[in-house]
């Protein structure tokens, strides 16, 4: 069975560790906040000026000044600090966030990445994504490994425009956990249920697969 | 106004001086912290052909959105503008320029216009198509683009709190852009919720030096949120 968002959402939580700063896109990623494990330190950056960010507010709580990078109102975690966007862009130019995670539309062997635009189709812009990519060292992608037509979303080149280049080094798929490096996929865990084959079968670029290829443990 | 007195009493007084075509960097992010009623003044006044330098746009009837259906804005720099139907309409018809530019450039460029930077390095947009058409230099085997930086003939800038010297601070994440687009415009005008007296302000606790600031409004503000999200509340025992 291909991963729901949650259990996308779960599996990139088991690659958090203590003391980790951390900044979740939109979408999937930002379900990640809620699966950090019991008794684990993880502060969220949101790049609009906010590290420490908690979770939505009450009704109650709800304050106009206080947004996420999605725009949504949320609330200050204990120990948050507030700046503003050039400092917050610092950090992340400056390699100072531990983990990143956003999601794609596509993403090629050569750890390339094309997230923001579709030609003629949709115009949003990469908002924060291009400083991401090229400034974090450490990068989840969590995307679908295929569209719904069966078109593979990992590729031997992107096709889209670039969100950054050479800079993805792990892509967690709903079917599978994939490395990048030497210009290969390295195929490292697969979907609960899901076959190597079907993996394959929707991997354009090109994938190593090793003997044993274990299943993602939840 | 006197001395280092910057208050000015009207929104007609505050934006004075903005003629047709000029550059306006405006503070904000989404709708958050925006200077709701500097936009509505510029409104108002019709200037037409406008460069605009923001993060976004607005949505259709609130923000810098409200200066599209008059096509006010002739060009407009921006990280994210995917909250507005008749400005995708207009971007599609080619009726509006759009420079889409990274979240970070785009307030480094601001940061960098008010220190008097002309331009500097970034790894942000290497190999994408904001690269085209920049210089390119390797730096410890990394590759970087040259970016160029941003000022205005005006900022419009929102802060909670300022005395009348125009120091201000900022609230949450409503000061986002702001204290960058306050030191880029050759006229900084801001609009605040309160305007106490000199002396009355913690110097420690000012985030804006009131030597960016050149007219300072107190307004009351709309504050408009984009995506109201909640979370349910919970009683004792349940998680």
């Amino acid at each position: 069975m291909a991963l729901s968002r949650d259990q996308l959402a779960q599996r990139v939580a088991q690659e958090l560790q203590d003391g980790y700063y951390v900044n979740l896109g939109i979408g999937i990623p930002t379900l990640v906040a809620n699966y950090i494990p019991d008794g684990m330190e993880v502060m969220l950056q949101s790049e609009n000026g906010l590290l420490g960010m908690g979770q939505f507010p009450t009704e109650e709580e709800i304050d106009a000044d206080l947004i996420n990078a999605g725009k949504q109102t949320v609330t200050m975690a204990t120990g948050a600090s507030i700046f503003d966007s050039a400092e917050s862009f610092a950090m992340i130019r400056g390699g100072h966030v531990d983990l990143t995670v956003l999601g794609a539309f596509e993403v090629d062997v050569n750890g390339n990445i094309a997230s923001y635009m579709i030609p003629g189709k949709l115009i949003k812009g990469m908002g924060g994504a291009m400083d991401l990519v090229a400034g974090a060292d450490n990068i989840i992608v969590t995307m679908t490994h295929a569209s719904k037509h069966g078109v593979s979303k990992l590729l031997a080149n992107c096709t889209l425009p670039l969100t950054g280049k050479g800079c993805i080094k792990k892509v967690l798929t709903d079917l599978a956990f994939i490395e990048i490096k030497d210009g290969k996929f390295y195929l490292l865990e697969r979907a609960p249920g899901v076959s190597v084959e079907e993996i394959i079968k929707l991997t354009e670029g090109e994938l190593v697969v090793s003997d044993n290829i274990p299943e993602m443990q939840f | 106004m006197a001395g280092f007195d910057k208050v000015v009493s009207s929104y007609e007084e505050a934006m004075a001086g903005l003629t047709d075509n000029m550059t306006v960097i405006a503070g904000g992010f989404g709708l958050c912290g925006i200077p709701e009623n500097l936009i509505n003044e510029i409104k108002r006044k019709g200037s037409k052909g406008l460069t605009l330098v923001s993060n976004n746009c607005g949505v259709d009837d609130f923000g810098l959105g409200i200066l599209l259906p008059d096509r006010q804005i002739k060009k407009i720099i921006a990280s994210y503008v995917g909250e507005n139907a008749e400005f995708e309409r207009q971007m599609m018809a080619g009726e509006l320029d759009v420079e889409l530019t990274p979240q970070g450039t785009l307030a480094e460029k601001m940061r960098a216009g008010g220190a008097g930077i002309p331009a500097f390095y970034t790894a942000t947009g290497v190999g994408t198509p904001v690269a085209e058409g920049k210089d390119e230099r390797q730096f410890n085997g990394r590759d970087y683009i040259l970016e160029e930086s941003i000022t205005g003939d005006f900022a419009i800038v929102k802060a909670w709190k300022a005395d009348r010297y125009g120091n201000l601070v900022f609230r949450k994440t409503a000061r986002n852009f702001n204290p960058m687009a306050a030191t880029a415009g050759k006229i900084t005008v801001v609009e605040v919720e309160e305007i106490v007296e000199p002396g009355e302000l913690d110097p420690d606790q000012i985030h804006t030096a009131g030597i960016y600031v050149d007219r300072l409004i107190l307004g009351t503000f709309e504050k408009r949120i984009e995506q109201r999200t909640v979370r349910p509340v919970t009683t004792q025992g349940e998680k």
